[in-house]
């Protein structure tokens, strides 16, 4: 199915080729920039008629149509100054300072067709750390190649971690490290959110090894639900966390949640040399520093991303994902490598947790839910797998498209042909088709990396013993 | 591990005794029939679950929907004044064609859902890699879901108790009611049904023979296709038959019913050792109990609160130290 529609697709653009004066071989003898340039004039112009047909004309079209032009047709990542390949940075740099200048222009920003106004900078917050999130399960999934249905228990976990030591919840304790904004003779800890990001991290990571050590055994699907399966149990801990074992003691406040969570800020003596906010809660611009602080988290856990990948343990992730036993043959310890997958992954996944408790000041036995695991999977999934750039892509995608898009889409929807669907209702069954359609169509993502693509691929090479398309019908 | 094993079994049954005198023989019975009609309900979509699992290596995640969907039909069916239209304490005449009506409605309906998923979601993912329709199994869950909030909203439907509430029996205090009697009156002909589906029949052997190897099957004539489509038919129609169970004897459904009780009924299908079809019923049975007497007796019993911990601990724990299941048999690839 898969292959037949891709045939047809291509022998409909060479008979379009065709069809302007360009046959195969006068086209192949092009250069691959005129090539690419050819071809990204035609995504330019499919997009115009998009807009054109959609009746909107705006200069936000063309600035889209720009930054499409920009990102498809020239080679300038291959530009270098003294050898040096300094065009590697310029679309990172690009994104880096779109993403970092937001606050400024986003209120200057007109409507775009279809998905309506641009997305509010709460979103933008809100987007980093899934980004954050979505990074972490891609050591897992991405690189490992373990299917991890229970992430989101690295995410709550980090969320509790920050309820715990930058809160009021263990009234009879009194410590104070660096955290700002208290009210006179709060009780509790109250560490630092700068101290409490990676110890979230870390007691993540240590969760997630007591979990991978009896688990990571098992074959792929059962990894899988045993996953899940925890991610069901921690839910259960913290609803049922105030009353633990007939004990008064209560740890996590139960269904109320622990809340509220102190704001981070780098304290007055920061604020004085260095003009960092001393409070972000009282900064004024709120929002922007968040952002701001959130983007600087995603540069990091992108750095380790990069580095981690191409380093020993890396490739080694790589090798177990394409093969564990040729893997285990050529001397990598398979336990030890997931183990340290897991341990990332989660580690990433708790500060993201850590970080999101103390914007929305608050963390909640909600805040496990299942479908949270399957967003974050379907983040993976839908930019490809093991990609950065594609991960990056989709957590933003989706985090939109649940915080905004999906009503904004639905309102227009419903205005241009007067029905009354509550599209947002149906959020996860539309992630469920974006599951299906990518896995069954494009099961590397919209943006692949090249060697999961080619790993994805290979098992449809193998011709079937029985032919399924014939039996099928 | 045998001896730890022992010590483990020694524990629960010093605990169900001292519950015993606790509470009092009778009301341990009434407990236990509670236990024995989940049980039956677990089963019948634990089966489904081994069934796909056996001939496919797959676990279908939306196979808790799925009987959702049943629950939902059946459940409209039986109180929808333009089907069957019961009500409170409906008469023996009316309800006998009604349950029987709706649970043949929605057997065929949940299994051919099942079929239908098979085929656009599963079918073409054959021969990747296997962790690719596990991930399409749990988009097609969520889609199931939707589809159910679509039709029926995101509320419970509740469903009146039509079910007549009398003794069977009721000696020394001992009760048996007809609610849970009538479920288990509907499972076990239909598991004995099932059971001779497969041991005996030549459709049955081709399912067998399809689950050793499908490439062997195929050389010796057994259409895998329509092989494998038929067990997701039953496979559905047992979920069918639980959805129908489930919205009479719980009396409420809502959307997100199928994936807790699925994540169950696979536990259970877990703990009997999936692929084998009297271990997916002896787990069902284990694991109805185990959340009866959990929910039921009082005598240091964690109660409701950690039913969902205690179940997924035992899934964790039968998946680590004896991946084959209570009756499964040990495999190269089990662990």
């Amino acid at each position: 199915m898969r292959r037949r529609l891709r045939e047809r697709l291509s022998s409909a653009w060479w008979a379009a080729l065709a069809a302007v004066g360009l046959p195969h071989e006068r086209w192949n003898g092009f250069s691959s920039g005129l090539r690419r340039a050819v071809k990204a004039l035609l995504w330019v112009g499919v997009f115009l008629i998009l807009v054109a047909l959609f009746g909107v004309w705006k200069t936000s079209a063309l600035a889209v149509a720009a930054v499409i032009l920009l990102l498809v047709a020239p080679r300038w990542s291959h530009a270098s100054i003294r050898g040096r390949r300094v065009g590697t940075w310029v679309a990172p740099l690009a994104v880096i300072a779109l993403a970092a200048s937001y606050p400024y222009y986003v209120n200057h920003m007109p409507e775009v067709p279809v998905f309506g106004p641009f997305p509010q900078l709460s979103t933008l917050v809100v987007m980093t750390i899934f980004t954050m999130m979505a990074l972490g399960l891609n050591f897992v999934v991405g690189y490992a190649g373990l299917l991890d249905l229970g992430y989101v228990a690295f995410y709550a976990m980090g969320a509790y971690m920050a309820g715990w030591f930058a809160s009021s919840q263990f009234a009879k304790q009194n410590v104070n490290l660096g955290a700002v904004g208290l009210y006179p003779g709060a009780t509790g800890f109250h560490f630092s959110i700068w101290l409490v990001l990676p110890m979230a991290g870390i007691a993540t990571a240590v969760v997630g090894i007591l979990i991978g050590l009896p688990t990571l055994r098992l074959r792929g699907d059962y990894l899988a639900i045993v996953t899940l399966g925890f991610g069901e149990i921690l839910p259960q801990i913290a609803r049922n966390g105030d009353h633990l074992f007939g004990t008064g003691f209560n740890l996590t406040n139960g269904t109320g949640g622990i809340t509220p969570i102190d704001g981070p800020g780098f304290g007055n003596w920061l604020d004085q040399h260095l003009h960092l906010p001393a409070n972000f809660l009282t900064a004024g611009n709120l929002d922007s520093v968040f952002l701001w602080t959130g983007l600087a988290l995603v540069l990091i856990t992108v750095f380790c991303s990069a580095r981690l990948r191409d380093s020993r343990i890396g490739r080694a992730w790589i090798a177990i994902r394409e093969d564990e036993t040729a893997a285990a043959a050529m001397g990598v310890p398979l336990m030890r490598t997931k183990t340290w997958a897991y341990a990332t992954g989660a580690f990433f996944g708790g500060v993201a947790g850590a970080y999101y408790a103390s914007y929305k000041s608050g963390a909640f036995p909600d805040d496990f839910f299942f479908q949270i695991s399957v967003f974050i999977l379907c983040m993976v999934i839908l930019g490809g797998m093991g990609n950065i750039w594609g991960v990056i892509f989709g957590a933003c995608f989706l985090t939109y498209l649940d915080r905004e898009g999906l009503s904004n889409i639905g309102t227009q929807f419903n205005n241009q042909f007067g029905t009354h669907l509550d599209v947002p209702k149906y959020e996860f069954g539309i992630f469920g088709i974006i599951i299906v359609v990518v896995m069954l169509f494009r099961p590397e993502g919209l943006i692949p990396s090249s060697r999961r693509a080619a790993e994805l691929h290979e098992a449809a090479h193998d011709e079937p013993l029985y032919d399924h398309e014939v039996a099928g019908a | 591990m045998p001896f730890l094993a022992a010590l483990l079994i020694l524990g629960l049954v010093f605990l169900l005794a001292k519950n015993i005198q606790h509470e009092g023989f009778s009301y341990f019975a009434t407990i236990s029939f509670i236990g024995l009609t989940n049980g039956s309900v677990y089963a019948l979509v634990a089966l489904g679950y081994t069934l796909v699992y056996g001939i496919l290596e797959l676990i279908n995640f939306a196979h808790g929907d799925v009987f959702m969907l049943g629950g939902m039909i059946s459940g409209t069916m039986i109180v929808s004044q333009n089907a069957f239209g019961l009500t409170v304490g409906a008469s023996t005449a009316s309800l006998v064609p009604a349950l029987l009506g709706s649970l043949a409605v929605a057997m065929l309906a949940c299994g051919l859902i099942n079929v239908s998923i098979e085929f656009v979601a599963y079918r073409p993912l054959r021969r990747a890699p296997r962790l690719a329709p596990l991930i399409t199994a749990i988009g097609m869950s969520f889609i199931l879901q939707d589809v159910a909030i679509g039709f029926f909203d995101v509320n419970y439907k509740a469903i009146p108790n039509v079910l007549p509430r009398g003794n069977v029996f009721s000696i020394h205090g001992i009760t048996y009611t007809w609610e849970k009697f009538i479920v288990v009156l509907v499972t076990f002909p239909v598991l004995f049904a099932l059971m001779w589906l497969v041991l005996r029949t030549k459709q049955g052997k081709a399912m067998r023979a399809t689950a050793q190897d499908r490439d062997a099957a195929a050389m010796m004539g057994i259409n895998v296709n329509r092989t494998i489509s038929f067990t997701f038919m039953i496979a559905g129609a047992l979920a069918g038959a639980a959805g129908l169970l489930y919205a009479l004897y719980f009396g409420q459904v809502r959307y997100d019913t199928g994936f807790q009780l699925g994540l169950i009924a696979f536990t259970a299908a877990v703990l009997g050792g999936i692929g084998n079809l009297p271990g997916a019923v002896l787990g069902a049975m284990s694991i109805g109990f185990i959340q009866a007497y959990n929910e039921g007796l009082t005598w240091h019993m964690p109660g409701s609160d950690w039913t969902q911990s205690i179940v997924f601990s035992i899934l964790i724990l039968i998946l680590v130290f004896r991946p084959e299941g209570l009756l499964g048999e040990r495999t190269p690839e089990g662990g």
